[in-house]
């Protein structure tokens, strides 16, 4: 029997049992729709993080001298991570000398932060990011101005209590008035708003638009850090190998300045968006190593009911086989017949699963941050497991039809 | 002379049931010609069923050589059975045996799909044996929405539809009424006259055995009596 042919009588065998069937290709159904919601949001996720995330955070072709990673890779013992805590923090004074020594090749900021409770005309806004900033830092994280000003350099060499405010600190507080020229306070001390930044969106969710930002100089020192403390060192360079320059020079400049020998280890730290990244490619690889114990499990409790329901089929149709026999179907016609109805049965839960997948990624990214990716990969493993669980599961009940003995089998009642 | 399309020499059958092996056939030696038309009768027992069912190559002798159309079945295996009922033996049961989700033309079409024939091929077939058992406008009824009668042409249609050597009917009025079963005989009749259609039938009636032209009679085993009836030529 043509394999056509055999197709034809599957499909018709599941329009006949139409509910007996559904329940059969559950499983194929659910396994595939794990498989490609999982893989298409991983997916998303992915590109997010290298083309969003890390440009967001990091922006590009940039890197930030922090006394300690803020991202940590692997397992570290206790005692690494005292080591890492009793690091000596990052000083104004290592500010002005790494600025001193690239001003001219890159930008440079200073920028410590903290999270604060912002006071308005009797309302209040908690859990408020402040940030005590150079004036360079508005062009490196390429933050607009969308009403008002930022402030200048010489407004942070005099200290200057000024401050430009987030879109979402501005529409608590100033919904129907002006910001600029109020005075709003940030924890005990009063700030002019000179600014209001434009909307910087947001990452996983969180908004990224509730901020006040104010020179380090000025008292925001006081809320952020310790006296001459500062948590990051941000310089932009033009290009990717000349970042890689001037990391190498920034790092033989704190290495003198903190006295360390050769050999002896950095005790600072410089990060790119690279190192986010490996966090994330790590991450990754736990979510795709996860995955086919997801799949593999949903596929394996399908294929045994897929095979039950077969073996069901072969009893309920003994009598049929019977006929074929006797009409001159062989061995093989039979087997085949019953395979390509299994196979039948888990390929169209396989497809159903990848419909639903593919769904499923696009609600998670209607309906939350997370971005979804469908590759198309994933769907091609996608039918060729529904292909497969149907063959391997239908196998014993095919090899059971096949081998009845006719006589028996046109017998049966 | 005849053609002779059967033989078997010292056909023997047994089945093991428990401890105990019993021989339902004891070496039968028997010729049939080609366009015969036999009648196999004998009381429950005497072994009917299981020299229609080794005739038919749906089973192989234990003991014993079995010729058709002068080729040795006995030592066939599996698959080349499959073949010599495809091509050599069409059935005709006393419960009809057809697929009951299938049309008519469909379940006549089925030898003819385990044939290799292409589909159109196949259906044109099928539609012309169908029309010679008088079912040219029942085509598309599943078996469910026919009588008896009309079942059993259908099968008798499937039977001929690979224009097989032997027509082989076993009981096929055992579950019809006298007035259908005539019909029957009558369709039977026919194909023997107008096709020369070799056809061997089991059953235990004798107004329907006196159809054929020889009636071989089973009995523990053994033929017990041959004879050619009154349509003997």
């Amino acid at each position: 029997m043509p394999l056509f042919e055999a197709v034809r009588l599957a499909l018709g065998m599941i329009r006949a049992q139409k509910l007996k069937s559904f329940f059969s290709l559950v499983g194929a159904f659910v396994g595939v729709t794990f498989l490609i919601a999982v893989v298409s949001i991983v997916n998303g996720m992915d590109r997010y993080m290298k083309e969003d995330f890390a440009g967001k955070l990091f922006g590009v072709n940039t890197f930030t001298v922090v006394y300690r990673p803020r991202v940590q890779i692997g397992d570290m013992s206790l005692e690494e991570r005292r080591a890492l805590r009793r690091r000596p923090r990052l000083t104004e004074d290592d500010y002005d000398a790494v600025r001193e020594r690239l001003a001219d090749r890159a930008i440079i900021a200073a920028e410590s932060q903290n999270r604060v409770m912002v006071y308005y005309g009797g309302r209040r806004s908690r859990n408020v990011t402040a940030q005590g900033v150079s004036e360079t830092f508005f062009r490196i994280r390429s933050i607009d101005i969308a009403q008002g000003r930022a402030f200048t350099g010489q407004e942070v060499e005099r200290g200057a209590n000024v401050a430009v405010i987030g879109q979402d600190v501005a529409k608590r507080f100033f919904a129907e008035v002006d910001p600029l020229g109020r005075w709003i306070r940030v924890a005990n001390f009063q700030f002019r708003v000179v600014g209001v930044a434009a909307s910087q969106g947001n990452v996983f969710g969180e908004s990224l638009d509730k901020f006040v930002i104010a020179p380090y100089t000025s008292q925001m020192a006081k809320l952020v850090n310790p006296h001459n403390i500062v948590d990051f060192i941000t310089v932009k360079a033009a290009s990717l190998p000349e970042m890689r320059a001037l990391m190498t020079e920034a790092e033989a400049l704190m290495r003198t300045r903190r006295h360390l020998r050769p050999g002896q280890p950095n005790n600072f730290h410089l990060e790119t968006a690279d190192d986010v990244l490996d966090f994330w490619a790590k991450i990754a690889k736990v979510l795709y190593m996860a995955l086919p114990m997801l799949v593999g499990i949903s596929l394996v409790v399908g294929g045994i009911v897929i095979m039950n329901i077969m073996l069901m089929a072969v009893a309920e149709r003994t009598r049929e086989i019977g006929i074929r026999k006797a009409l001159g179907a062989r061995r093989r016609d039979i087997l085949r017949q019953f395979l390509v109805e299994a196979a039948t049965l888990s390929t169209a839960g396989a497809l159903l699963g990848i419909g639903t997948g593919m769904a499923m990624a696009k609600a998670v990214e209607a309906l939350s941050p997370l971005p979804a990716s469908i590759s198309p990969w994933s769907i091609g493993v996608g039918i060729l497991l529904g292909v497969g669980v149907g063959v391997v599961f239908g196998v014993y009940p095919a090899s059971r039809a096949s081998r009845l003995d006719p006589i028996a089998a046109l017998r049966f009642e | 002379m005849t053609d002779v399309i059967i033989k078997t020499l010292g056909l023997t059958r047994e089945y093991a049931m428990g401890a105990e092996v019993v021989r339902a056939l004891r070496g039968v030696d028997l010729e049939i010609a080609s366009n015969d038309y036999v009648a196999i009768m004998g009381p429950s027992g005497s072994g009917k069923s299981t020299i229609m069912n080794l005739i038919g190559c749906l089973d192989t002798p234990t003991a014993g050589q079995y010729w058709l159309n002068g080729v040795e079945v006995s030592k066939m295996t599996d698959d080349e059975l499959a073949r010599v009922r495809n091509q050599e033996i069409g059935f005709v049961f006393q419960t009809f045996n057809l697929l009951p989700r299938a049309t008519a033309l469909h379940n006549v079409e089925l030898p003819l799909v385990y044939a290799g024939i292409p589909a159109k091929a196949r259906r044109e077939r099928a539609k012309a044996a169908l029309a010679s058992c008088g079912l040219a406008d029942r085509m598309d009824h599943k078996p469910n929405e026919l009588s008896g009668g009309q079942r059993q042409r259908v099968a008798i249609a499937r039977a001929l539809v690979t224009e097989p050597s032997i027509i082989l009917a076993d009981e096929p009025t055992g579950n019809l009424d006298s007035t259908t079963s005539e019909e029957i005989m009558k369709v039977l009749a026919e194909l023997h006259e107008t096709r020369g259609q070799t056809i061997i039938m089991v059953t235990h009636e004798h107004d329907i055995a006196a159809h054929a032209h020889r009636v071989v009679t089973l009995h523990d085993g053994l033929v017990s009596s041959d004879s050619r009836g009154a349509k003997a030529a």
